[in-house]
């Protein structure tokens, strides 16, 4: 029982002093359950960290069930993501209350206007890092150029087509471009 | 409102976005403006909201929208939905397939997804731009009725830049999101002001 409060205060207070999403959260994490607790190996953190970053979801919600899980099963997996929300629940839910009332003053208003310019070059810039580091092969290359390309015209054209369904046709793509690569290498054993 | 909707639309915000944080939003934009629960400007506050307080964007993006919509309740079930598919998934994973990420399916898979999900931020990037600075929301409408030129925001959006070109190549340092929404918001009230 005393680990259950243990991993509850500690998610708790993780979710509470992380600013700036997923992996930021990630170091918080190792801090605490691999250098400090010692709960969890270095190499099975790293194993959980590939995990929540490569299935769908919030990071920090995929990261906090699988270390729940990992130190106490069902029941530590709900308690730590449970923990992990509830500060943000909470903060969140109080600024709703009083959001629109506070935008109401003018000067407010003026500065969120300034914050909502701020925003386009926050997530430009978010996804500029990620294409810095992303492999400039011509599969990468001719995916993005696709997706920015569609994205930008169905939007002007007003057409319908959901996000939803570029991640299904590239994840097939990359699929199907597995399968021709071992067919390749099949055939090149063959010979 | 329905709780049921709420809790749906987040339910597959959940379950299909890749990526984290930014990663989510373009899915996010996407379903709280076709369902009408925000315009772009406050879902732009939103995001920016979420930034300036801890932890993860979704989470935050739920729990608001789900009070909006449907009070206390509604910010629960919302929440609940964002959450739910994480957790099913994640604990499916650590109980029976740890090494999921070792099969070649599952790598082809995530190569394909991982630079689409970069194209889908850097194309939301582009839209939201698009909608707010040049504020054109189609083409059909471009003709009629161009309310025109956001000239204002495009003067921020440029000093934005510049600050933080300054602040990477002049002053050597690296400029923080919240830094950058402190500075905007008093860009904001000065621009609007005059």
């Amino acid at each position: 029982m005393k680990k259950y409060l243990n991993l509850f205060l500690t998610m708790l207070k993780i979710g509470l002093f992380t600013f700036g999403g997923g992996y930021a959260m990630i170091a918080l994490l190792e801090n605490e359950f691999v250098s400090t607790k010692k709960w969890i190996k270095k190499d099975e953190f790293l194993d959980m960290v590939a995990i929540a970053e490569s299935t769908p979801g919030p990071i920090a919600i995929n990261a906090a069930t699988y270390i729940g899980y990992t130190v106490l099963g069902f029941w530590g997996a709900l308690t730590a993501t449970v923990a992990v929300c509830i500060p943000s629940f909470t903060i969140i839910y109080i600024i709703s209350l009083f959001f629109d009332a506070f935008l109401s003053l003018t000067l407010v208003a003026y500065a969120f206007k300034g914050i909502q310019v701020c925003v386009i070059y926050l997530i430009f810039t978010a996804g500029m890092k990620l294409l810095k580091k992303m492999e400039k092969n011509p599969f990468n290359i001719s995916i993005l150029i696709i997706v920015v390309a569609a994205m930008v015209l169905t939007s002007l054209f007003a057409v319908n087509f959901s996000t939803v369904y570029y991640i299904l046709i590239f994840g097939a793509t990359g699929i199907f471009d597995y399968l021709i690569s071992l067919i390749r290498s099949r055939k090149e054993a063959d010979r | 409102m329905s709780y049921l909707k709420l809790f749906l639309t987040f339910f597959k915000i959940g379950a299909v976005s890749f990526g984290g944080g930014y990663g989510m939003i373009s899915l996010i934009r996407e379903e709280v403006l076709s369902n009408g629960w925000l315009e772009e400007e406050d879902l732009l506050n939103m995001i920016a909201v979420s930034e300036s307080t801890p932890g993860p964007i979704a989470v935050n993006m739920a729990t608001f929208i789900g009070s909006k919509q449907g009070g206390i309740t509604g910010s629960m079930v919302a929440t609940l939905g964002v959450i739910l598919p994480s957790f099913i998934i994640i604990l499916l994973i650590a109980a029976l397939i740890r090494n999921l990420l070792k099969y070649k399916g599952v790598q082809g898979f995530l190569n394909g997804v991982r630079p689409c999900i970069i194209g889908l931020i850097l194309a939301t990037a582009l839209n939201i731009f698009i909608t707010t600075i040049l504020n054109i929301s189609t083409l059909s409408d471009f003709g009629n009725d161009y309310s025109g030129f956001n000239i204002r925001g495009f003067i921020i959006l440029i000093m934005i830049i510049a600050i933080s070109l300054i602040t990477k190549y002049i002053l050597q340092k690296k400029s923080s999101p919240i830094m950058m929404i402190i500075i905007s918001a008093i860009l904001g009230m000065i621009v609007y002001s005059v």
